[in-house]
Order: C-alpha cells, then sequence, then structure tokens
C-alpha cells in the first residue's frame, strides 16, 4: 500500500509539472485530492491493514497529500501573478501625455516685486503704511516742503481735481500721515507701497500711472551713513551679496542732503553693457535725509530727532528684474505677459 | 542749460581735465551732465577762403566756377551751386583730402567737364544746427565776416573746436543756468581758482546823464525788488562778431542782432536777463513796473496777442504796456534796424509771478527759466554794467552816465550757523574742523568761527538755496564725497515689522486667487464717464456721480473709476483680440466715489476685489472637453475666498437684478451680522446686452468690498474634536416649483430637523416633462449624528419627517419615491 502511495505521489507531481491552465489544475486536483479522488481511494484499502500497520500508512498518506497540496497551490499562485501581469500589461497608459494640472494663475509682477521689497524691509522691522491716492495739496506738496508755486513743483506735473485736491504724485504724504500719526514716536520704520499719477504722455518708458515705494525712518539718531547702511542691505538683498550702491548728490524739496542712488548693474555686473548705458550703474533710487521743515509738519522737533527716507518706481525695477522693454505691459493685463510670472 | 567747455575754460583753469571728466566731475558732485557733444560732427582740413571771381560753368545753368584763395599761395577754383555765391565773400573751403560731417571725403573732381578743387561749404554742411542761423544763411552758402583771416581754421573760426555740456539740473541749482555758475561749482569741486570778468572801468564816454532820458518807477513794489536801466546811444544795429554768435550757437540761442545777442550772451554769463527796449518806442521815456489792468492786451514779440490778467506783471512806458516782465518784451518797443537809442533793463522779478504768468499764457522763455528759480540779487547791476560794456564795444554805442535805477529792497546774503557735531551727526561721518573750513573756502562761502567746531557761513546770494544748517551740511557732504560717507547700521532699539491684519488678508486673497486660476490684473484708476456709469450699484448708487479730473489728458481717462468691472471687461476684450479666449483676471484695487457734486473733501477710497471669468474654465485636451464657465464657477471662488476669511456661513447669496447684470444670473453678497445683512457686492453674469456691446461670450463677474471682510475675517481656528459616533446618511428628493431656491430648501431643512442634523446638501436638480412644467425635483444628502452617542432609526427617522412636513407645508414640496 505503501508503494502505491509513493506512486501516486510520483505520479501526480509529475502531471501537475505539465499543468499550463488553472482548468487542468482544478481537474487534476478533484482527481487526486478530491472525495472520490485516488488519494481516497487507495485509502479505502486502510480497512485491511493491522493496527501498526495503519499508523505508518496514514502518515506517509497524510505526507503524500501535503506534498500534492503543495505544489498545487504553488502552480495556483503562478497562474494568479500571471494573470495579474497579462491584467497590468492591458492596462498600461501613454505616460508622456500631458496631464490634468489645476488651472493656471499668479499675480500680478508688479505686486510680486512690490511683496518682495516688503519682505525685505518686514525683516528689518519695518511696517507697510498705507495712504489715499487721491490727496490734499498740502499732504502732496505743502507739508513736504514744496509750497505753491514753487518751481520744484515741476518736476510732477499734476492730475488736480479742484484747487486743492489731487492724485498723489508720489507716495511722500504718506509719510506725513504715518509721522502725524504716531504722535512723535520713535523709531519709526515704515515703507509705503502705493499708485501714484503724474500727467505725463506715456510711451515705453512713461506711465500716467505707475507704482512707488517710500521708505522713511524716523529715530533720536539717525545718520545719513544708516541710510546708505540700509540701502545697501536692501540691494544686497534684493540682487545679490556682490551688488554695490553709489550715490549722487541731488535735490528733493523734501530731503536734505539728497541722492540718487544707482546700483552695481544687474545684467553686466558693472562691466558695462546696453542696459547700464555702459556706465556700470543703474540707477534705482532717490532718498535724503528728511528736511527739518517735512520732520516739523510730522510733529517732531528736528532738533531732537532726524530721519531719513527713500524712494523707488517699482516699475522701473521690474522692468530691469525681468528685462521688459515696454512699460505699457504692466496695465494691458495681457494673459501671455501675465502668466510669464506665474512662479516662486 | 548748455555750456562750452572753451568759454568755460574763459573762468577758470580747465588744463589736464577734458570734457568727459568734467562732466564726471560735475555729476558725481550733484550738477548732472545729460550728454556732452563735440561741436565738431567731423570737419578737418576746412579753411576760410576769398572768392576772387565767380564765373558762370559754361555748360550749367545752376552752377558757378569761383577762384578761391585759401591761402595755399596758389588760387583754388572750385564749382560751386548754391545761389548765394559772389565774389568778395569769404566762405569756408573744404580742401581736397578733407572730411565733412555725414563721412563726406572731398576729392579733386570734375563737375559738367570743370575740375573742382575742393568744396564751398554750408552751416548744414559742417554740422551746425542750421536753425540756429538767420534764414539767409541756411539756404546757401556760409558767409563769414569780410574781416575773418583766409586760410584760417574753420573750426577756430566757427569755435567748432569745443565741446557743449548739457546740464540736467535739479530746481535748486538755478545758480548753474550761467556760465558763472558752474565755473563756481566747477572751482569748488576742483579747488582751482577763478577768473571773473572784470568790471570795466572807463564805461562813459559821454557826460550826457542817463536820468535825464529815462526814468524809472516801480509800482508793483511785491513783484519787483530792483529795477535798473541804462541809456545807450546811437548804436549800430548789426551782427554781432563771430566769436559771440558762436558762444550763442555753442549754448543753443540763435543769434540775431549785436544788441540782443549781447543781452542773450550776457544771460548766460551772469544768469541774469536783460532786455534792450528801442528808446524811442518809449513814450515819456519813462519806465514802469505794474500789475496789468482789466481787459489789456499785448502784441509780445512772437506776433501773439496775449489777454493780460490783473496778476501779471508789466513794463510800461508814459502810455503803455512794452513788456510782460520777466516772461517777453513787447513787440511795440522791439529792437530794429533802425533803432539808433536803446533802453537796457536789468531787473529782479518776483519768481512766482513770472513762474504763473508764464505758466498760463503758455510763454516759457530763456529769461523766465531764469526769474522763476529767483535771479542772484548781487548780478543786477554788474550784468547791466557787462552788457552796456559790451554795447558800445561791438554796437558803437556810448553809454550814458549812471544808471536809472529803484532798489525797493535789497536782499542780505543768508547768516547760517552750522556746528560740526551737527555735521558729523546727521552725515555718520568723522569730519575735522580744517576738513570743513576748506569746503566752505572751496565753496567761497564766507565762514567765521564763532566757536571751537562751529561757524557762522555768510552765503553769497548768487547761492540763494542755503537757508539751514542741513543745506550747508549737504555741501560738506557732496564736496567731501558721498562716497566717503559710511556704511553704517540703525542705532537704538529694534522694531519688529509685520504686515497689519488687511494686508495680510490681501495678500491671502492675492494667493487664493492665482491658485484658483486666477491671473491678477492692474488696471489704469481713471476712465471714462460712460464706463463709471456702466454698474451703478457697484459706483456708490444714484447720490455718487464719478469725480472728474479738472484737465483731462483725454475722454478715456476724465473720471475717477467707481468699478473695477469695466477694466476687467476691457482686458478681457484686449486678450480676446489677441487669441486668448479663456480669461480669468483679478484685480484689488481702489474705487472713489463721493456725494458731493463739487469736491471739498477726500473722495472715498474703497478697497474693492474683482473678478471676471469668460471662455472656458478649461480648455479642451487629448482626454477632455472644454467646459466654459458658468455662474458657479465664479461662485464658487467667492465660497472659497469666504471660507479662507472664516466667513463660510456669514456670506449669504440673493438672487438680485443690479444695472449691467444679467437679472435671472445674479447675487447680491450679503454679509451677515446680528444687525442684519450688508451688501457687500455683486456675483453675475454680465447682462447680454452688455456683453454684445463688448463682443464677448458669456462672461461671469463679481466685485465686493473689502473692508467689511477686513473687519469681520477671522482668523482664530477654533478645533472640534473628531466624531466618536458614527453618523446616518439620508438621502431625500422633493418636486417643488421651478422658482424655488436650493439654498432655501436647505435653510428650511435645517431648522426643521434639528441638532442631530449635521449636514444637509443638495446634490441633484433634475427638471423634466415627466414632472410637468414649472415644476424640478431637488435631491438633498442628510447626514444626521450625536456626538455622545449612536442615534437609533428612530430618532432619526422623525428628525427626517420634520424636514419632509417643513418642505411640505412651506414649499408644497411633493416627496418624490
Amino acid at each position: 500500500m505503501k508503494d502505491r502511495l509513493e506512486a501516486l505521489r510520483s505520479e501526480a507531481l509529475a502531471q501537475l509539472q505539465e499543468v499550463a491552465d488553472p482548468g487542468r489544475l482544478n481537474d487534476l486536483r478533484v482527481h487526486y485530492l478530491g472525495k472520490k479522488g485516488q488519494l481516497t481511494e487507495v485509502l479505502r484499502g486502510m480497512g485491511g491493514l493491522s493496527a501498526e500497520e495503519r499508523p505508518v500508512i496514514g502518515q506517509v498518506a497524510n505526507e503524500v497529500r501535503a506534498a500534492i497540496e503543495i505544489v498545487i497551490q504553488s502552480k495556483q499562485a503562478e497562474f494568479e501573478r500571471a494573470d495579474t501581469a497579462r491584467r497590468l500589461a492591458a492596462e498600461t497608459i501613454d505616460v508622456s501625455l500631458p496631464g490634468k494640472a489645476p488651472a493656471p494663475g499668479g499675480i500680478h509682477p508688479l505686486t510680486k516685486v512690490t511683496q518682495e521689497i516688503e519682505d525685505i524691509f518686514l525683516g528689518m522691522g519695518y511696517t507697510v503704511a498705507e495712504g489715499p491716492e487721491v490727496e490734499t495739496d498740502y499732504f502732496n506738496f505743502e507739508a513736504l516742503n514744496l509750497p505753491k508755486n514753487h518751481p520744484a513743483r515741476d518736476m510732477q506735473d499734476s492730475f488736480y481735481l479742484t484747487e486743492e485736491i489731487l492724485l498723489r504724485t508720489h507716495t511722500s504724504p504718506v509719510q506725513i500721515r504715518t509721522m502725524q500719526g504716531a504722535g512723535g514716536k520713535t523709531p519709526l520704520k515704515v515703507i509705503c507701497p502705493g499708485k501714484v499719477y503724474r500727467r505725463d504722455d506715456d510711451d515705453a518708458t512713461h506711465s500716467f500711472m505707475f507704482h512707488q515705494i517710500e521708505g522713511l525712518v524716523v529715530g533720536p539718531n539717525i545718520r545719513m551713513s544708516d541710510l546708505k547702511g540700509t540701502l545697501l542691505q536692501f540691494v544686497q538683498q534684493m540682487y545679490g551679496p556682490q551688488v554695490q550702491i553709489r550715490l549722487r548728490p541731488s535735490f528733493f524739496p523734501f530731503t536734505e542732503p539728497s541722492a540718487e542712488v544707482d546700483v552695481t548693474c544687474t545684467q553686466c555686473g558693472g562691466h558695462g553693457c546696453r542696459m547700464c548705458k555702459h556706465t556700470g550703474w543703474i540707477e534705482i533710487l532717490g532718498c535724503g535725509m528728511v528736511h527739518p521743515k517735512v520732520l516739523e509738519h510730522g510733529g517732531y522737533d528736528p532738533r531732537e530727532v532726524s530721519g531719513f527716507a527713500f524712494g523707488m518706481g517699482v516699475e522701473r525695477i521690474a522692468l530691469l528684474k525681468y528685462d521688459i522693454d515696454d512699460i505699457r505691459h504692466f496695465y494691458n493685463n495681457d494673459l501671455r505677459f501675465l502668466s510669464q510670472f506665474a512662479r516662486m | 542749460m548748455n555750456v562750452s567747455y572753451r568759454w568755460l575754460s574763459e573762468y577758470i583753469d580747465l588744463n589736464g581735465i577734458e570734457p568727459q571728466r568734467l562732466a564726471e566731475l560735475l555729476t558725481r558732485g550733484g550738477i548732472e551732465i545729460d550728454a556732452v557733444q563735440s561741436r565738431n560732427q567731423g570737419v578737418s582740413k576746412t579753411v576760410v577762403g576769398y572768392v576772387k571771381h565767380k564765373e558762370k560753368h559754361p555748360d550749367a545753368d545752376k552752377l558757378n566756377v569761383c577762384t578761391v584763395d585759401a591761402g595755399l599761395g596758389e588760387d583754388l577754383q572750385i564749382v560751386c551751386g548754391a545761389p548765394n555765391v559772389a565774389a568778395g565773400q569769404k566762405v569756408p573751403v573744404a580742401l581736397v583730402g578733407a572730411k565733412l560731417p555725414g563721412d563726406l571725403s572731398i576729392k579733386k573732381t570734375k563737375l559738367r567737364g570743370v575740375e573742382s578743387q575742393g568744396m564751398i561749404c554750408s552751416a548744414r554742411e559742417l554740422g551746425i544746427n542750421d536753425k540756429l542761423l538767420p534764414k539767409e544763411l541756411q539756404e546757401g552758402i556760409l558767409v563769414l565776416p569780410a574781416d575773418t583771416p583766409v586760410g584760417t581754421d574753420i573750426l577756430e573760426v566757427l569755435g567748432l573746436d569745443d565741446a557743449v555740456l548739457e546740464l540736467d539740473l535739479t530746481p535748486n541749482r538755478s545758480d548753474c543756468l550761467s556760465l558763472l555758475g558752474v565755473a563756481y561749482e566747477a572751482s569748488a569741486l576742483t579747488g582751482r581758482p577763478l577768473t571773473l570778468p572784470e568790471p570795466e572801468k572807463e564805461l562813459y564816454a559821454t557826460a550826457d546823464k542817463t536820468t535825464d532820458h529815462v526814468g524809472v518807477a516801480v509800482e508793483a513794489r511785491d513783484l519787483c525788488s530792483h529795477y535798473a536801466a541804462r541809456y545807450i546811444k546811437g548804436v549800430k544795429i548789426g551782427p554781432s562778431p563771430l566769436w559771440l554768435q558762436n558762444r550763442l550757437i555753442a549754448a543753443g540761442i540763435r543769434p540775431i542782432s549785436n544788441v540782443v545777442d549781447i543781452t542773450n550772451f550776457v544771460m548766460l554769463e551772469y544768469g541774469q536777463p536783460l532786455h534792450a527796449f528801442d528808446a524811442a518806442k518809449v513814450a515819456g521815456g519813462r519806465i514802469g513796473v505794474r500789475l496789468a489792468r482789466e481787459g489789456e492786451t499785448l502784441v509780445t514779440l512772437d506776433g501773439q496777442t496775449r489777454k493780460l490778467e490783473p496778476h501779471m506783471l508789466l513794463i510800461t512806458d508814459a502810455e503803455k504796456p512794452i513788456a510782460l516782465a520777466g516772461v517777453m518784451g513787447g513787440l511795440n518797443s522791439e529792437v530794429s534796424d533802425d533803432t539808433v537809442d536803446i533802453v537796457l533793463e536789468s531787473a529782479r522779478f518776483d519768481g512766482g509771478s513770472v513762474r504763473k504768468t508764464s505758466r498760463q499764457l503758455g510763454l516759457r522763455s530763456e529769461a523766465s527759466a531764469r526769474f522763476e528759480k529767483e535771479v542772484d540779487p548781487s548780478r543786477v547791476r554788474g550784468a547791466l554794467d557787462r552788457a552796456a560794456a559790451l554795447m558800445a564795444r561791438y554796437a558803437g554805442g556810448v553809454v550814458t552816465e549812471g544808471v536809472a535805477e529803484e532798489i525797493v529792497s535789497a536782499p542780505e546774503p543768508a547768516v547760517v550757523e552750522v556746528a560740526l557735531d551737527r555735521v558729523n551727526g546727521l552725515l555718520g561721518t568723522s569730519l575735522s574742523t580744517l576738513e570743513v573750513k576748506t569746503i566752505f573756502s572751496r565753496l567761497q562761502f564766507p565762514a567765521a568761527e564763532v566757536a571751537d567746531g562751529a561757524w557762522r557761513v555768510t552765503v553769497p546770494t548768487r547761492r540763494g538755496d542755503m537757508r539751514r544748517d542741513v543745506d550747508l551740511i549737504e555741501e560738506i557732504a557732496r564736496l567731501h564725497g558721498y562716497d566717503e560717507i559710511p556704511t553704517t547700521r540703525i542705532e537704538g532699539p529694534t522694531t519688529t515689522g509685520a504686515l497689519t491684519k488687511s494686508q495680510a488678508i490681501r495678500r491671502e486673497l492675492r494667493r487664493l486667487l492665482a491658485e484658483a486660476g486666477l491671473y491678477e490684473a492692474v488696471s489704469y484708476s481713471v476712465t471714462s464717464p460712460a464706463n463709471a456709469a456702466l454698474f451703478p450699484e457697484l459706483s456708490g448708487g444714484e447720490s455718487v456721480r464719478p469725480i472728474p479730473l479738472a484737465m483731462p489728458m483725454s475722454e478715456e481717462r476724465s473720471v475717477l473709476r467707481t468699478s473695477l468691472l469695466p477694466n476687467l471687461a476691457e482686458a478681457a476684450v484686449y486678450n480676446q483680440a489677441r487669441r486668448t479666449h479663456d480669461v480669468a483676471l483679478f484685480e484689488i484695487a481702489g474705487v472713489f466715489h463721493s456725494e458731493e457734486a463739487a469736491l471739498t473733501t477726500l473722495p472715498h477710497e474703497k478697497p474693492r476685489l474683482a473678478f471676471l471669468l469668460t471662455g472656458n474654465r478649461r480648455a479642451a485636451a487629448w482626454n477632455r472637453t472644454a467646459e466654459p464657465v458658468d455662474f458657479f464657477d465664479a461662485k464658487g471662488v467667492l465660497e472659497a475666498m469666504f471660507a479662507r476669511l472664516g466667513l463660510a456661513d456669514s456670506v449669504t447669496y440673493e438672487a438680485a437684478q443690479p444695472e449691467g447684470f444679467h437679472p435671472g444670473r445674479t447675487a447680491a453678497l450679503k454679509l451677515q451680522s446680528a444687525q442684519g445683512g450688508e451688501t457687500i457686492g455683486y456675483v453675475g453674469q454680465l447682462h447680454p446686452d452688455l456683453q454684445r456691446e463688448y463682443g464677448l461670450g458669456d462672461t461671469y463677474v463679481a466685485e465686493l468690498d473689502l473692508a467689511p471682510l477686513y473687519a469681520r475675517a477671522d482668523a482664530q481656528i477654533a478645533y472640534r474634536t473628531l466624531p466618536r459616533f458614527p453618523a446616518t446618511e439620508r438621502d431625500l428628493a422633493v418636486v417643488v416649483d421651478a422658482g424655488t431656491a436650493g439654498g432655501d430648501l436647505v435653510k428650511a431643512i435645517r431648522s426643521a430637523a434639528g441638532e442631530l442634523l449635521e449636514s444637509a446638501r443638495v446634490f441633484d436638480v433634475y427638471t423634466g416633462e415627466r414632472l410637468g412644467a414649472g415644476k424640478k425635483s431637488v435631491a438633498l444628502a442628510l447626514v444626521y449624528r450625536h456626538a455622545e452617542r449612536t442615534l437609533t432609526d428612530e430618532e432619526v427617522a422623525e428628525a427626517q419627517q420634520r424636514a419632509i412636513q417643513k418642505l411640505e407645508q412651506s414649499f408644497g414640496a411633493e416627496l418624490r419615491k
């Protein structure tokens, strides 16, 4: 009987080796291990065995069953794997086709530059102050040491609404409003971004509406060297640590001394190129020590405190930063233009 | 102001300082030089020639054959086509081998068979701006004065071996509207001494007294602090000497006649405008200075009749106005070829008054530009005497003795005190007493040391911009060099930088909208009255009208915008015209409203947010079809915004019909509070009529006020523990009238179902024939939950029943089974 069992094992294993499809595998399982299968058939003869032989044969029979089952299981797993592989192969897609991105959008390049500048100054302990775009002559001019009929008013041709009310020509009135609002408190450190308006014919480099960012610091011992230090820190954060600044004497009615500030040309690194007209320098802002009269209008005693102020045109910074050829692009809202700035 | 390098070098030794270097020095010192132009535009080997004979060309009507002595020992034969060439003239001759501007080379050549050994030149051919020349010299060759030496290099004769510095002056440096002023500046910057023009010692060749010929009376004493006149007899009007003409041309001023040229020359030299009257036309020999009278007119030198206003300052004679003081002379007293005697004016008029008059009349002149910025009171007499002396020398006049003048007030030099501590304290420098003293001396500012490191500086009147110590500190800083100022950090307490709540919200909204697929627009704050009237509900309502600019540059930009939507619509049109059909734009900016018909206070400047969606939400792609935007895209953007601001439950949407919007596809945005709902804006489709006008397809827009959102935005996050017990979900479908708002059904369910209801939302809306006309089916998903325990079926069924009953009662809803 033992021999019959061993023969059954060899026969079953040999046949299982040959199996190529799950149906045949099932047939063989039924044929060998089923209720009416070969193994059961053999074991039916167990009744004729002695009590000593029975456990021995029983063990052999179990071993044979286990061996066959293991092979069947492994065959089954093999068929399942092949089946899965076939199914996945059928699911193959073309990964080179475009994805379903969320619709792209973005903030305006002028906002981007403004926020970048704001962030640099926020990091330096400044707050952001804002004021009205429609201003009084007092805040826009008089309080800034620009009395009526002063020739310096020619520097900024204005859009008046009435004799006393106009579209602000610069963000400087926010200086006065901020100082007056501070009630003599020091130190005062603010930047003031916003739209400004000047009666100018629009062309590639001029726009009647543009954006400025103004900075103001007032405190007990503010020096022109602090102004230089602040501006250097700013431009190095904005354009990189290799950038230097150069101050040239200039004139603004609301600062004394006054300066124009040039930075190392970002395009050529100061060697001279088309962008910097071969000077190696690019003018980016105006600045100076707050004029005593302006401090007085702001409610400060110029003998007690001093201050510095600076102002820059956001469009100019953006034109240079992105090498844009025409300022009017900023206001046309052409999506082919705007979409170029939608990245970090 | 254009400054001739050669002229300047008459007052200061510029040896070794080339024009470019001088420009650099001045620019770095605060006098910006825009450009340095060589006066020689490429002329070489061109000399003065004498035309000995002129004969007609045998074969050409318009050509002449000239025999010219150019100082070469041998006469030249030159063919010339200019109609004005004549024997006996001195002319510029470009010799064989000469170069002329425009890369022209002169070669020996034959013109219609006749040899020509050079070229007789016009001013233009020599690179001279001939607009500055008298008309007769623009048309043919340049005829030089008869006494010009033959063979002299033309560069020297015409002053072309020179460079012109173009100054871009800031308004405070009007002192540099004169050669002397620039010379003072160059002296301060280089430390080199000045040579000033010597005052004439022997001005008078007659005992005849000026006051016998002319009297001066200043009536408008506030506006004229000094008026001085001289009388010059027997002048012969003619051209001024070539060197003087060259100077004027270099400065960009057209030579006219000796007398006029001299007034201009001295104006350029001293910065003091002068005016010459024909004495024969000054009635009564009486000069008056007074304000214009109502209705007066004056024909100015340019031939224009000027209507005068009572604030305008005039020069008069015994009978009539003869000049607009400081702005332009009158035609009635103009110097002409027949003029014999001259009344020469040198005066100081009020800058503000001149400015106002010249602006109002649109008449800017070299004189007004200088008066506007206040001329140096100390030069009124000096300039007068200088010009009188030049007229005696170059116009053959005799200067009578003395001056007719009235000095109303003589401004004293300003005295300004400044201390070294303050200088170093404000600049952050560590300058010494000696360094500061040296700077004052280079500026030629007399400075008395009143204490150690403290000065009392007497500022010459030529520098009227020095009024306070800070003005002197700037002078010290710029002469010391801005580069020498150190770089320091602000001392004192640190400050914290942070955005305000509204600034932070604005940034958050920009980010959200960008991420939602919209691009930010920036558009103009001024617009047309038509645009401002498109959306009255967004423009402040009936009582508000757009605020006009006093002097707009165009109709399209004549009023302040009242809404952002017209700009966005125009931007959409702009993009579609450029084949970008899917447009999603937003803008955050102010709009301007005022209740006042005539503005007396600042208008309301309302921060607004607006956006526009048109075309497709998504363009078609290989794996999807195009989906056009609809109302719910716009509303979805708003919902996302309000959710981000913690206001999701505070804003409701109520059907509304504002002008400019589609009456059936528009909602008012209501910000709910204990006081009720406040309309903060609208969302909807543009009115189809408007869409058609713009040429846009279906376009959805929204505009809302930001101020209420800034006030109400809730950044406080209140965490709720996650639910521990399961929810029970029940769906519900009802048939209601088609006009019933889904939002109202949800609201009713919420109130009826009670606390156990966690959420209710519409998940399907269906209309169809089976339901009958005017009906629709709304399917809702309801979620019930109790925080402390699992709900029983009975509890849920009961709440659900309450909800159904409420819908049946309030909306006549029929439950779909």
